[in-house]
């Protein structure tokens, strides 16, 4: 149990309130005082899950543990699946629709820049079921 | 660290406040409390935005106010218009009736702060050709949002450019001009800058990166406008003192100032809201592809300001139709080198009013305090606390500074049993006080 657990909706139909979770979180860092490369690296990682949430997911949630050492987040959907981990990490890799790309979204950066901005990153997925993600971004001295 | 005398232009006039909620909700810094009836500015937040002065509607916010006649102390004494000054007037085309009415005043000389943004302009696109810069740069001539940015953003202080505002290199400019022209000494030289806004005031009185201010003295645009208006309908003839051109006054509105840069790759906000958005994106890395940002406090932009007469479109017409009469830029630096004197004198320092505590560990027993409060409140943010929200007043309880007693709801709950007046159901945190269900009617409304 750590001393901050946060827990957020993700809806999954809105691209305007993909990354309220995100700027909740970044909020409360700051008010906590955690080194702005720390608060950066969580953000990003965090609205990049976000983002793919609204994309393929339709919403999801979000369990954000905060501890002075570390930051761990928990990304739950009940999407369907990803069948190829190694290729969704591939940069450039997207299987966004043209609508969604349409808006910027879709450039197959999402689950690459989340490995670059974390320490650890975990997905256990299944087809029809839905995805977890565990992240892990350490604070360093 | 910021001195008990910090100073703001931003005044309250206790007599008028009626202790109401619109400011304190309207602040963007959450820098305003009503304690005892009153709306108090808690100085170390406050970025003399001007934003309470314009939603007040009982005039109780008010820019300090200086009088005419103390440009009578300086033995010389030179006006500094900004350039929004120009859009307050109807079918104005000619800059030069605004500036002779000045002289009219009282002023020997006029230098116009548009020639100083010239100068900046030019001292920026020499400055985005460096290639050890961080990008974006973001634009320092709004003093609010310098102020902001060290107060709610303090990692994007290295995007900030370093160079004074076009107030300060125009101020500069005119005395250093009027000390070769009368041979006075520089102490004997008064500059008045007719301002838009209360962030310039502040900037001029308690300036932030350098020690001082070249400016001397500075008026409102709302308080000199009366008098030269009537200036203005009497002038048997103006005199040429025109200095600049629409490169310069263009910057009195959003947008002018990156436009001068002659770069594509920049976005020009203006509105306080819209501003924290893009600085937020901005922090978050979603906007690297661009070279510059221009930000400004106001809506509209420097015409928009809280000290001005005019509605910041209708002065935005008005540039553009007096922009038709002006050449493109009259001002430039005699070498590809930017002077010494148009970059800040020290560097912008972030002011840290964030945190809940040095101690990281103790910040997270504070944050997790304030979150427990916080989901024990009623959670309608209706500011009769004082603060501007329930998220607000749980912080301002872990830091010390306020009282869950200050909450009405709680207050009243807490009641004796004759004066008992339950908190309505949705604001209910007990599961045992449900309402009787299907009998709205019997519940008593708050």
């Amino acid at each position: 149990m750590s001393l901050i657990e946060l827990h957020y909706d993700v809806p999954g139909d809105d691209f305007t309130r993909a990354g309220e979770a995100s700027g909740s979180v970044k909020a409360q860092l700051k008010k906590l005082g955690f080194d702005p490369g720390v608060i950066r690296n969580v953000v990003i990682a965090l609205y990049e899950g976000e983002i793919n949430m609204v994309i393929h997911a339709g919403g999801g949630e979000i369990d954000v543990s905060i501890d002075p050492d570390q930051i761990r987040m928990v990304l739950r959907d009940h999407g369907p699946g990803i069948p190829d981990v190694a290729l969704a990490m591939q940069e450039g890799y997207s299987t966004a629709p043209d609508n969604v790309r349409a808006l910027g979204f879709g450039a197959g950066m999402g689950l690459p820049n989340i490995k670059k901005y974390t320490d650890e990153m975990r997905i256990d997925t299944e087809i029809g079921v839905g995805t977890t993600m565990y992240l892990r971004v350490d604070v360093k001295n | 660290m910021i001195s008990d005398n910090f100073f703001h232009s931003v005044r309250l006039d206790e007599e008028k406040c009626r202790g109401c909620i619109n400011c304190i909700k309207r602040c963007p810094t959450g820098a305003i409390r009503v304690r005892r009836g009153k709306a108090y500015i808690l100085s170390e937040r406050c970025i003399d935005c001007g934003e309470c002065i314009r939603i007040c509607p009982h005039h109780a916010k008010y820019a300090e106010k200086y009088s005419l006649n103390e440009i009578l102390d300086y033995d010389y004494r030179i006006a500094l218009p900004a350039p929004s000054l120009y859009g307050q007037f109807n079918n104005l085309d000619d800059v030069d009736y605004v500036l002779t009415a000045l002289l009219q005043l009282g002023f020997d000389d006029v230098f116009e702060v548009s020639a100083g943004a010239e100068l900046v302009s030019e001292a920026t696109r020499l400055y985005m050709r460096r290639s050890d810069i961080v990008r974006p740069v973001i634009s320092s001539a709004c003093p609010a949002i310098v102020r902001l940015i060290r107060v709610r953003f303090p990692n994007l202080i290295d995007n900030v450019l370093p160079f004074n505002a076009p107030m300060e290199v125009a101020a500069y400019l005119a005395r250093e001009q009027a000390v070769r022209k009368t041979g006075l000494t520089p102490e004997k030289i008064g500059v008045f800058f007719i301002t838009p806004c209360t962030a310039k005031i502040t900037a001029i009185k308690q300036p932030i990166c350098n020690n001082r201010s070249n400016v001397s003295g500075v008026f409102a645009i709302k308080d000199i406008y009366p008098v030269l208006v009537g200036q203005m309908d009497k002038l048997p003839e103006t005199r040429p003192l025109r200095s600049s051109g629409l490169m310069g006054v263009s910057w009195a509105s959003s947008g002018g100032e990156a436009t001068a840069l002659l770069k594509e790759r920049y976005l020009a906000a203006d509105g306080i809201e819209n501003v924290i958005q893009v600085l937020e994106e901005l922090e978050d890395e979603k906007l690297n592809d661009l070279d510059f940002i221009e930000l400004n406090a106001c809506s509209g932009g420097c015409v928009g300001g809280p000290l001005t007469v005019e509605n910041p479109y209708v002065a935005k017409a008005r540039l553009q139709h007096l922009r038709k009469y002006l050449p493109v830029s009259c001002n430039h630096l005699p070498t590809d080198e930017i002077p010494a004197k148009m970059r800040w004198g020290k560097p912008l320092e972030p002011v840290n009013i964030m945190k809940l505590d040095e101690d990281l560990r103790k910040a997270m027993e504070k944050m997790r305090q304030m979150n427990e409060i916080e989901s024990a409140l009623p959670g309608l943010d209706c500011g009769t606390c004082g603060a501007p929200s329930c998220r607000d007043l749980a912080e301002d309880i872990v830091r010390g500074k306020g009282s869950i007693e200050d909450c009405v709801f709680f207050t009243r709950d807490k009641s004796d049993s004759n004066n008992y007046i339950p908190i309505p159901a949705p604001f209910r945190k007990s599961q045992a006080s449900e309402p009787t269900a299907g009998n709205p009617d019997t519940e008593e409304n708050v």
